[in-house]
């Protein structure tokens, strides 16, 4: 019989949890960063709308916030937190820091993914007398879709990894769970169920992803 | 139609100026098919550019129907993009729309009524001959096909003027053919004006009434077709030109050639149509002269005939003289050849 300190209803919060997390702040993340990975393409130099001013903003912001390790993240923006969840402590607490860790990422991964489109299209898009926005609306998006929904996959693994940390405003989570449960209790089985739900959530996640952007890029 | 005024174009790469294109004039007329030929680098891309408005002159102007296109608003010049249609070398296609909606984009963008777009591309898929690959995806088609996209694309939205860059150059020969076929269709059933940027004198050859070469971002020698083939004077001309018209003995009978003091080497160029003529056989029977030919060479140019003869004459001096003259005086263009 397996001896463990955890109930199955505390085991399936977690997951719950967790999914909340990541999708809530993927969610938010993405509505800030796509948009922000098509401004940084279209106003780089030589780009359709090419603006030194909006890329030179832009660009060494989303450097900052990538480059701040999420655990201090998390604690730095606290005052924030509170000012938009009115808590700096739970789950809710924890979308906060988490959307802002992934949405200069996300902008980021969309920025590499607009820029794999072929340079010719674009030509052939100005050749049309095409607006930026239709450029960006008819030839950019649909043809970088395939590898946007990758970038998407990529992000999505990156926040699962993200609320493993969470558990530091006690946010939850399976990543918590283990930390606290299986680590500083010394049960074993929840580190291993732990690990197995995450490789699991990972492994479906990338699968997903790899069959739709298959599926778009064949049309 | 369109025209470039001293145009001269500079780039600035990593504060080097580079120049592209420099005080190029070039006028091309309502219904043309004008070739623009010269090797990589020589600025040929740069002067399609600027027709429309991809790249901007650093001097001079664009003309098109009269008007500079530099003063022209943002939104208007955007208009004016929709009357030049444009073909790629690599097609240039979305790999992510079916053929169908490649075609209608141009259409998407001038937000016309879907009944309208359906009407209209299935009518420019019939006519460049792909009605049956309508719902198929860029990257099922074969090179040619994916022109024929391109082409169709190209012609959606009505325009008067189709600029094809390279568009042959990815192409196998019988492609290559066929497209050029669908080009000079487009020109004499629509009276829409071409320009062709190409590095293949075949091209040129082939489909075009008026030929600019160009060589290190300047026009060295432009003109119809005919006179720029049957009298090329620049040397790149010279050397474009030997790429479909062969004008040389070969080694082997050059070596046979005998010397002897009274025989001349003559190389004859055809102009003007003479050549329907029975011009040696008559210079035969009134100077009584041998007449032996070594190289003949026959080049259709879209109907006119170039025709070139070397021949070796015996004769005395004086009898050559003659010969020349009446030669010359029939529209043959004589010139005296010698071989070490």
């Amino acid at each position: 019989m397996i001896s463990t300190t955890i109930t199955m209803d505390q085991f399936m919060l977690s997951i719950y949890q967790t999914i909340q997390m990541v999708s809530i702040s993927l969610i938010i993340g993405s509505v800030l960063g796509i948009p922000l990975g098509i401004l940084v393409v279209v106003t780089r130099p030589g780009g359709i709308i090419e603006n030194k001013w909006v890329y030179g903003l832009l660009n060494p912001i989303i450097n900052i916030v990538r480059s701040v390790p999420f655990i201090i993240l998390l604690v730095a923006i606290i005052p924030l937190t509170k000012l938009i969840v009115q808590t700096s402590i739970g789950t809710s607490a924890a979308i906060v820091p988490l959307t802002i860790y992934i949405a200069p990422y996300i902008g980021r991964l969309v920025e590499n993914s607009l820029l794999e489109v072929n340079p010719g299209i674009m030509e052939a898009a100005e050749a049309m007398g095409a607006t930026p926005y239709q450029v960006i609306r008819y030839f950019l998006l649909p043809e970088a879709f395939g590898s946007l929904i990758l970038s998407l996959t990529t992000a999505t693994i990156g926040l699962i990894g993200a609320t493993a940390m969470a558990g530091a405003v006690g946010a939850g989570g399976v990543g918590d769970m283990a930390i606290v449960y299986g680590y500083q209790r010394f049960d074993t089985f929840v580190i291993i169920a732990t690990v197995v739900v995450l490789v699991v959530f990972v492994q479906v996640i990338q699968s997903l992803g790899n069959v739709l952007a298959r599926k778009v890029r064949r049309g | 139609m369109i025209e470039l005024r001293d145009i001269t174009k500079i780039y600035n790469k990593k504060g080097a100026a580079v120049t592209a294109l420099r005080n190029v004039d070039l006028q091309v007329e309502k219904g043309d098919i004008y070739g623009v030929i010269g090797y990589s680098g020589a600025g040929k891309s740069t002067l399609v550019r600027l027709i429309n408005y991809l790249e901007e002159p650093t001097e001079g102007q664009v003309l098109i129907e009269g008007v500079d296109l530099a003063s022209y608003s943002v939104s208007e010049l955007r208009a004016k993009k929709k009357q030049i249609g444009m073909i790629f070398q690599h097609f240039n296609l979305l790999e992510s729309k079916t053929v169908f909606d490649n075609v209608a984009l141009p259409l998407v963008l001038l937000k016309e009524k879907k009944q309208v777009i359906e009407k209209r591309v299935y009518e420019l898929l019939a006519f460049v001959g792909l009605e049956d690959k309508a719902k198929q995806y860029p990257n099922e088609l074969s090179g040619g096909q994916k022109q024929r996209v391109g082409i169709a694309r190209a012609l959606a939205s009505n325009p008067t003027i189709l600029l094809c860059d390279e568009a042959t150059s990815a192409l196998d020969p019988q492609t290559t053919d066929s497209i050029l076929k669908l080009l000079k269709k487009i020109n004499e059933e629509y009276n829409i004006t071409v320009v062709i940027i190409t590095h293949e004198m075949e091209v040129v050859k082939q489909i075009c009434d008026k030929v600019a070469v160009m060589e290190k971002g300047e026009i060295i020698e432009q003109g119809a077709v005919i006179e720029v083939f049957g009298n090329p004077k620049h040397p790149t001309t010279e050397t474009f030109v030997r790429t479909v018209i062969k004008n040389e003995v070969p080694d082997s009978l050059k070596q046979a050639i005998q010397k002897d003091g009274n025989s001349k080497l003559l190389k004859l160029d055809f102009l003007n149509q003479s050549s329907s003529e029975p011009l040696i056989s008559k210079l035969i029977q009134r100077f009584h002269v041998k007449v032996n030919i070594l190289f003949a060479n026959t080049t259709d140019i879209q109907g006119a005939m170039l025709v070139t003869l070397i021949v070796q004459l015996e004769g005395e001096g004086a009898k050559a003289k003659e010969v020349i003259q009446f030669l010359e005086g029939n529209d043959v263009a004589v010139q005296e050849v010698v071989y070490p």
